[in-house]
């Protein structure tokens, strides 16, 4: 009996040892935000539609005055016993801001990504913003949902801290703890002045954004913007009258971005039943195949009419001049060609073409392509200790250029309602799910170009690295056998023809680079 | 010891492929009270095919017009080694491949993993009329080919290693037995392809923490040298994970439970000593995030000395 205890005892040993469970995420490790330049001058940076605005922040009390004391009292109230949970959200927010709400729209947009399942009857229902908690859950945040979502957000939140630095300098009201040495900085210190907060002026114009976005997810949101506030107490970093003075700032500022984005005919998108016959009679027309869905049952083409939407970086004309030609025409050997090619790709059992489809799907559940641009650029932009301004300006850059990407990109794909190689070779069997929308040109290879160019740009000592990872992007799609070279090929010059625009904006929007 | 060994007939390896929505295939060897006496081997190779229409998504059953019938054909091979009457060694190797029969996913094939089992014959003594009989057991399983895990649930399996401890409790009076067990499976962290992924809350790493399992079994039936005749009945519960949401894909730490009904019959050939032919079947009856699998499998066993064992004499 003991002799067979001796056999088992190191095997589990061995066993229960190789089991390990504790897992650290990437964004559970980053630093607290100490930026190398805190930007001063970002009251100068032009805005993206708020430059002739005005809002109005109330002169803040004296630092002498009754109110800022007691202001200053509640600070040392909860500077006197944190809790451990208290700490964790210290060590949480203290990341950034812009960053965190990042985050958390990402989270979002990959709760809501999934595509409605069908009726009864075989048709679809749509997800209402009037009623977004009945099912379908609205919205459903598919890739042009979501890039419309990631560049709203963080254009607003660029004007929002643009204003939010004019206001700081005017008052010039120091940080807690320079004003009373008995509060101690949690977190880095800093010489922006405090009043507005720029904390709060990110939670209340993401808030707001959200509240047109997300609707059926402000009890979530609003218990983040609490917790935000709270840290921002905790550190010594900001009094109420800050945050007060910050959150109403952000909520003005969201005003006029809710304007524009009730009036960009991002709602008219899903179109109707008489816009999704007109595309395939105008193919057929051309004596072309047209698209038509892979999926059972059929599903009305995703938001077809979002290449009307009004862009951020150019007038909604240049969409059409953005335009590349046609694809191969349907009965062309070179399309025939091209189909071969994907067929192989699908026969191709390559573990690294899987891993490389796998790890750019980015489809249902997912923060979608722009989302994952966004996971990329966030990581790098830790690295670099930019100021909050700074955060959302480059976020801003990037996510204006994936939204504008995103309608010229769906511009083409409704224009010339080109068929998936599935639809063509029926035994074209997929790495991938296959999109439900026309094939070209590749919204992934839209996006990933946008976006290179854009971080390119900004963090031009990463040399080749995004410009790289973007033609991975590109390709994972030819792999997963979803779509046909020119596809990707096409889609990567316009998507960087886009980006380029974010480019131009950005060398002279007054920030440098 | 001369009582004990007219006992043990002379198996086995077998397979259960109890397919949820991976094809996850446990030695089925731990699942019964019998051993091979020492320095025997029994080589098997064991066909299963599995597939089901139906799954549930939560806790919801539905269909997948985009997926059709999911299936899967399982080829096994293994052995068990009598290291002594009482420890028998334990080893099996799956090449599974998967299918759906609508939509256009392709399936996936490849070498799963390793699984090796440790089975101690710990207690054996009278009781009453019968046999009583308590096995510990302790197993593992690591994967072997570098497949996609992360494709459920067209993969081929979890990518993860784990380590099961089971007790496994077996009366018999005469050629009836009734055995239950219980088992506890802990599960390593699995590395996926993707850089992030959304479970209930989003996740910035490419480690997946996997649900720990438990399984309980009760079986029945009617064993002899010549012929068993078995009805067995499963429960396997994943001790933490969540729900696949509305219309999403699974997920790897998905809760998946599922109670399953079986069937197992074994022969063996009279005229060619130590050849043996099993067959039999299992059906989700009940179930979570798992689809609601018919699995059905034959196989062939051959038990041989290894080297002559005098310390029997």
């Amino acid at each position: 009996m003991k002799k067979n205890i001796l056999y088992i005892l190191p095997l589990l040993a061995v066993l229960l040892g190789a089991c390990k469970k504790n897992i650290v995420e990437r964004n559970e490790v980053f630093p607290a935000l100490a930026p190398t330049n805190i930007d001063l001058n970002a009251d100068t940076w032009t805005p993206i539609l708020t430059a002739s605005s005005t809002f109005t922040v109330a002169t803040p009390d004296a630092i002498t005055s009754p109110n800022y004391i007691a202001d200053l009292n509640e600070i040392k109230s909860y500077q006197k016993n944190l809790t451990s949970e208290q700490k964790d959200i210290i060590k949480y927010w203290s990341a950034g801001a812009v960053l965190r709400w990042n985050e958390i729209l990402r989270e979002l947009v990959a709760k809501h990504n999934l595509p409605p399942y069908q009726k009864e009857d075989g048709t679809y229902p749509f997800p209402s913003a009037a009623n977004p908690l009945a099912y379908p859950l609205f919205p459903f945040s598919n890739p042009p949902y979501a890039a419309r979502a990631y560049a709203y957000v963080s254009a607003a939140q660029y004007d929002a801290l643009v204003q939010a630095w004019k206001f700081k300098k005017q008052f010039n009201r120091a940080a807690p703890y320079k004003n009373d040495p008995a509060v101690q900085a949690l977190i880095p210190k800093s010489d922006l002045p405090s009043y507005p907060s720029e904390d709060a002026v990110v939670a209340g114009v993401t808030v707001k954004m959200m509240e047109l976005l997300f609707p059926g997810d402000l009890d979530f949101i609003q218990e983040k913007v609490a917790e935000e506030k709270l840290y921002r107490l905790m550190v010594g970093a900001n009094t109420r009258s800050d945050l007060d003075a910050g959150e109403s700032l952000g909520k003005q500022v969201a005003a006029v971005f809710l304007t524009r984005a009730r009036a960009d005919k991002a709602g008219a998108a899903i179109g109707t039943q008489t816009d999704w016959t007109a595309f395939e009679t105008t193919a057929t027309a051309k004596g072309e195949a047209p698209w038509l869905s892979l999926e059972a049952p059929k599903r009305p083409p995703m938001l077809p009419l979002f290449g009307n939407v009004t862009p951020f970086l150019f007038p909604a004309t240049t969409v059409a001049a953005l335009r590349p030609p046609p694809p191969y025409s349907t009965n062309s050997a070179e399309f025939r060609k091209e189909c071969e090619e994907v067929l192989a790709m699908s026969q191709d059992k390559s573990r690294e073409h899987e891993r490389i489809v796998s790890f750019w799907a980015d489809g249902a559940g997912t923060v979608t392509p722009p989302g994952h641009w966004n996971t990329i650029a966030a990581e790098e932009f830790v690295k670099q200790n930019y100021s909050e301004v700074r955060w959302a300006r480059n976020l801003a850059l990037l996510n204006m250029a994936e939204m504008d990407a995103a309608i010229v990109c769906w511009d083409t794909k409704y224009f010339y309602f080109n068929p998936r190689p599935t639809q063509i070779i029926m035994n074209i069997k997929t790495l991938t799910g296959i999109p439900n929308f026309p094939s070209y040109t590749s919204g992934h290879s839209n996006f990933s170009a946008a976006a290179a160019t854009v971080l390119t740009y900004l963090l031009p000592d990463r040399g080749t690295k995004f410009t790289d990872m973007a033609n991975e992007a590109a390709m994972s799609r030819l792999y997963g056998a979803i779509h046909y070279r020119s596809d990707c090929d096409m889609g990567l010059l316009t998507g960087a023809k886009v980006g380029q625009y974010a480019v131009e904006r950005a060398k002279i929007d007054g920030a440098g680079n | 010891m001369k009582y004990f060994t007219k006992y043990i007939v002379r198996y086995y390896v077998g397979l259960l492929a109890c397919l949820l929505l991976t094809q996850t295939v446990s030695a089925q060897t731990e699942n019964d009270a019998l051993m091979i006496p020492k320095n025997y081997f029994c080589a098997a190779g064991v066909y299963t095919h599995n597939s089901w229409d139906n799954y549930w998504e939560g806790t919801l059953k539905r269909t997948n017009l985009n997926m059709g019938t999911v299936s899967s054909n399982v080829y096994a091979v293994g052995g068990n080694y009598g290291l002594s009457n009482r420890i028998n060694l334990l080893f099996m190797i799956p090449y599974v491949n998967t299918n759906a029969s609508a939509g256009t996913l392709r399936g996936e094939s490849g070498v799963q993993d390793i699984n090796l089992a440790f089975k101690w014959l710990a207690v054996r003594q009278e009781v009453g009329r019968g046999l009583l009989s308590l096995h510990a057991i302790a197993s593992g399983a690591i994967p072997v080919g570098k497949y996609e895990a992360d494709f459920l649930p067209l993969a081929i399996g979890m990518q993860t290693k784990s380590i099961a401890l089971k007790a496994l409790l077996n009366y018999q009076v005469g050629r009836f037995f009734v055995a239950g067990s219980g088992q506890y499976i802990r599960k390593d962290n699995v590395t996926i392809d993707r850089d992030s992924y959304y479970t209930t809350e989003m996740h910035y790493t490419n480690q997946v923490a996997m649900p720990n399992a438990t399984n309980f079994l009760f079986s029945t039936g009617y064993r002899s040298l010549k012929f068993n005749a078995e009805a067995t009945l499963t429960k396997v519960t994943s001790l933490s994970g969540f729900d696949i949401s509305k219309n999403n894909m699974p997920f790897l730490s998905n809760r998946m439970n599922a109670t399953m009904a079986g069937a197992i019959f074994k022969y063996s050939f009279q005229s060619i000593a130590g050849l043996e032919f099993t067959a039999g079947g299992n059906y989700v009856v009940a179930g979570r995030n798992v689809g609601q699998s018919t699995s059905l499998f034959g196989g062939m066993y051959y038990v041989f000395a290894v080297k002559k064992d005098k310390s029997n004499k």
